[in-house]
């Protein structure tokens, strides 16, 4: 294994964090306060308790989870877009790596700061809301697996992306909607029970549904069902970006 | 074959080449014989081009690989690649590198030299054929062929935002080598980055981008360094301490191979020349032997009396005269054995033949090159 190279990229995908600090961190930080003092604040005191916690309580999993999702994305499909623009990857790609070593540094260093980004947002929303975690270990484990996970998607849009546009493209029609629509905000039991099923497609469902459980316990769908649709989202992932470094899609001509 | 061959490869490159003039009597003795870099040199349109048979090029380079049965260090074996768009960028090319050479790969834009490149590199998937690099396939034992090479491509393409210390060390990391300081250092220094190190990349001018791009190439210390038009674009001076480096690294046993579109550049520092055209190799040659080959020096004399028949006293000349009577043509090599241009003036001018102009033209690499390229297509 060529550790040297995994910790090459890794690193030099982190320093590339920390070179543009403010927007990293800053910013996913300042919306979600906005969204605490919006939703939190001013409108959660007229709603009333969802699933025995208060409604600024409830949103926090999810509110965690739209961030993970958003940067996890962002993050690793420019980490391996922007050498692909500038003509940089050359260099990757003539290097003694193998494919899942180049995953891991890519993939890693996206996660690593989603899950980062993720621990300030749970230190950001303590200041607004007093919650507690009640299983901790899961807390992590689905945190960790949704950062992999999205930034293993991230990747593929990457490498998949022709143009910043479409960089752009399925964060904005896809994931924003999902997330939206996959219980962020509300409990999905609060729907009409056709829009019930319908929204058992949305795999976001089962991340905050999985997220929420461990902070409070109740969720809306089994805990299982959340962690192994979750870990199917992530083989197929696993499954798509082999396909692309073996074949060579849009990498090697 | 070796005279008559000799004779119509020196007609033919004068055709493409052109005529340097020297006025007799500003220039004599051992001076006679032009040189590229003194006398005045006059281009003057060329003489008809005589009929005969066309060129012979020893094209078989298959037999000079037997001759010097040096171990290739990288082999190529019938490779082909089709681009997507169905493009045959490259055509059944097979190519021996020999270990601790300098090879120069020429051909014109689109020949094919990154493409062949970008699949040894692992950058460019081959569709068919082999390559192995220091014994090791380029496809199945990509971990260990890819540690030996190093690569400056052709486009410059550095990270901005990063300074020349931290890219070097990427690169070095990146190709599972240990942190080296002292050896980065080494290859800074060598190519006067050293004081810039702390720079970011974007603030520096475009040769020195292409230094860094050779110092990140060289970081992990490579047996075999592939420089793809390394000189575009750098100027003269940098060019000098460019080759000077190419040379030191071979001294230290790395094989490098170069191409470039500055025949001059190939003629300097290669021991081998590879020309490509279309896709494929239509010579692979030792440089020297090349230049033997075909480095021939013509000097034509132009006759105030027309002539029907040379002279016998000429004949240990082995002169030509053209068609037409008026001119006489005296081949040589200049490398070779010293020409007789003195003696053959003098015993002209005791047969009382007068000399009205006298023209010398000699074939360089560049019009072995032009011509070669030419009959290709
Ligand atoms: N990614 C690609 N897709 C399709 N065709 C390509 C691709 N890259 C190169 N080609 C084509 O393959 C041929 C060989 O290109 P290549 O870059 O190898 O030439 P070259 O000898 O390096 O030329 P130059 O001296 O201009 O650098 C050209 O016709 C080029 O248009
Ligand atoms: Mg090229």
């Amino acid at each position: 294994m060529n550790r040297y190279a995994i910790r090459a990229i890794y690193m030099f995908e982190m320093s590339r964090t920390f070179r543009t600090l403010l927007q990293s961190i800053a910013s996913p930080v300042i919306s979600t306060s906005l969204y605490f003092v919006v939703f939190g604040s001013a409108i959660g005191h007229r709603i009333p308790q969802v699933e025995g916690v208060t409604y600024a309580a409830f949103i926090i999993p999810g509110l965690t989870m739209l961030s993970l999702l958003n940067e996890s994305i962002s993050n690793a499909s420019l980490g391996i877009y922007l050498p692909r623009f500038t003509g940089t990857i050359f260099e990757v790609l003539s290097a003694p790596i193998s494919h899942l070593e180049l995953i891991a540094g890519y993939v890693g260093a996206a996660a690593s700061k989603s899950v980062l980004l993720g621990a300030i947002i749970l230190i950001t929303a303590r200041l607004f809301v007093p919650y507690s975690i009640a299983h901790p270990i899961w807390m992590l484990i689905f945190l960790g697996l949704t950062a992999v996970t999205f930034s293993l998607f991230g990747f593929i849009i990457g490498i998949w992306a022709d143009g910043f546009e479409k960089l752009q493209l399925v964060p904005m029609l896809i994931v924003t909607p999902l997330t939206f629509l996959g219980g962020s905000f509300y409990s999905i039991k609060m729907l009409p029970p056709i829009w019930q099923k319908i929204t058992l497609f949305n795999p976001v469902v089962y991340l905050v549904s999985g997220f929420r459980w461990s902070f409070y316990g109740a969720s809306d769908v089994g805990v299982e069902v959340s962690a192994s649709m979750t870990l199917v989202f992530f083989m197929i992932c696993v499954v798509a970006a082999r396909w692309i470094l073996t074949t060579g899609y849009r990498l090697k001509p | 074959m070796g005279a008559k061959f000799h004779v119509r490869v020196t007609l033919e490159l004068c055709n493409f080449g052109y005529w340097t003039t020297y006025v007799y009597g500003e220039k004599h003795g051992r001076h006679f014989a032009p040189s590229r870099s003194r006398g005045p040199r006059i281009k003057t349109p060329l003489p008809p081009r005589p009929q005969g048979e066309p060129v012979v090029l020893n094209l078989d380079h298959r037999n000079d690989e037997i001759e010097h049965a040096a171990p290739s260090i990288i082999s190529v074996k019938n490779l082909t690649k089709t681009y997507a768009s169905g493009l045959q960028a490259l055509k059944d090319v097979n190519l021996e590198i020999r270990r601790g050479e300098i090879f120069a790969l020429l051909g014109p834009n689109g020949a094919g030299k990154t493409t062949l490149i970008g699949i040894i590199c692992g950058l460019v998937r081959s569709s068919e054929g082999t390559v192995i690099a220091d014994g090791h396939d380029i496809v199945t034992d990509y971990r260990l062929a890819r540690t030996k090479i190093g690569l400056v491509p052709q486009e410059l393409s550095t990270d901005m935002f990063e300074t020349i210390w931290a890219t070097v060390s990427f690169s070095r990391g990146l190709f599972g080598k240990p942190p080296k300081p002292a050896h980065l250092e080494k290859v800074l220094r060598e190519l006067s980055l050293w004081d810039k190190r702390h720079q970011k990349i974007m603030t520096l001018s475009g040769g020195m981008k292409r230094r860094v791009l050779i110092a990140k190439a060289l970081s992990h210390e490579p047996e075999i360094l592939f420089l793809d038009e390394p000189t575009a674009g750098v100027d003269v001076e940098l060019r000098r301490d460019m080759w000077a480096m190419v040379r030191s690294l071979r001294s230290l046993g790395v094989t490098i191979i170069l191409t470039t579109h500055y025949i001059e550049e190939a003629e300097q520092m290669a021991d081998r020349i590879g020309v490509m055209s279309k896709g494929e190799i239509i010579l692979v040659e030792d440089k020297t032997k090349l230049m033997q080959k075909l480095g021939k020096k013509q000097l034509s004399l132009q006759l105030q009396q027309l002539l029907t028949k040379i002279p016998e006293q000429l004949t240990q000349y082995e002169l030509e005269l053209s068609k037409d009577g008026g001119q006489l043509i005296y081949n040589f090599d200049a490398r070779g054995e010293r020409p007789k241009i003195a003696d053959l003036l003098r015993d002209i001018a005791e047969l009382g033949i007068d000399i009205k102009d006298l023209q010398t033209c000699e074939s360089s690499l560049e019009d072995i090159f032009v011509n070669l390229v030419r009959a290709h297509s």
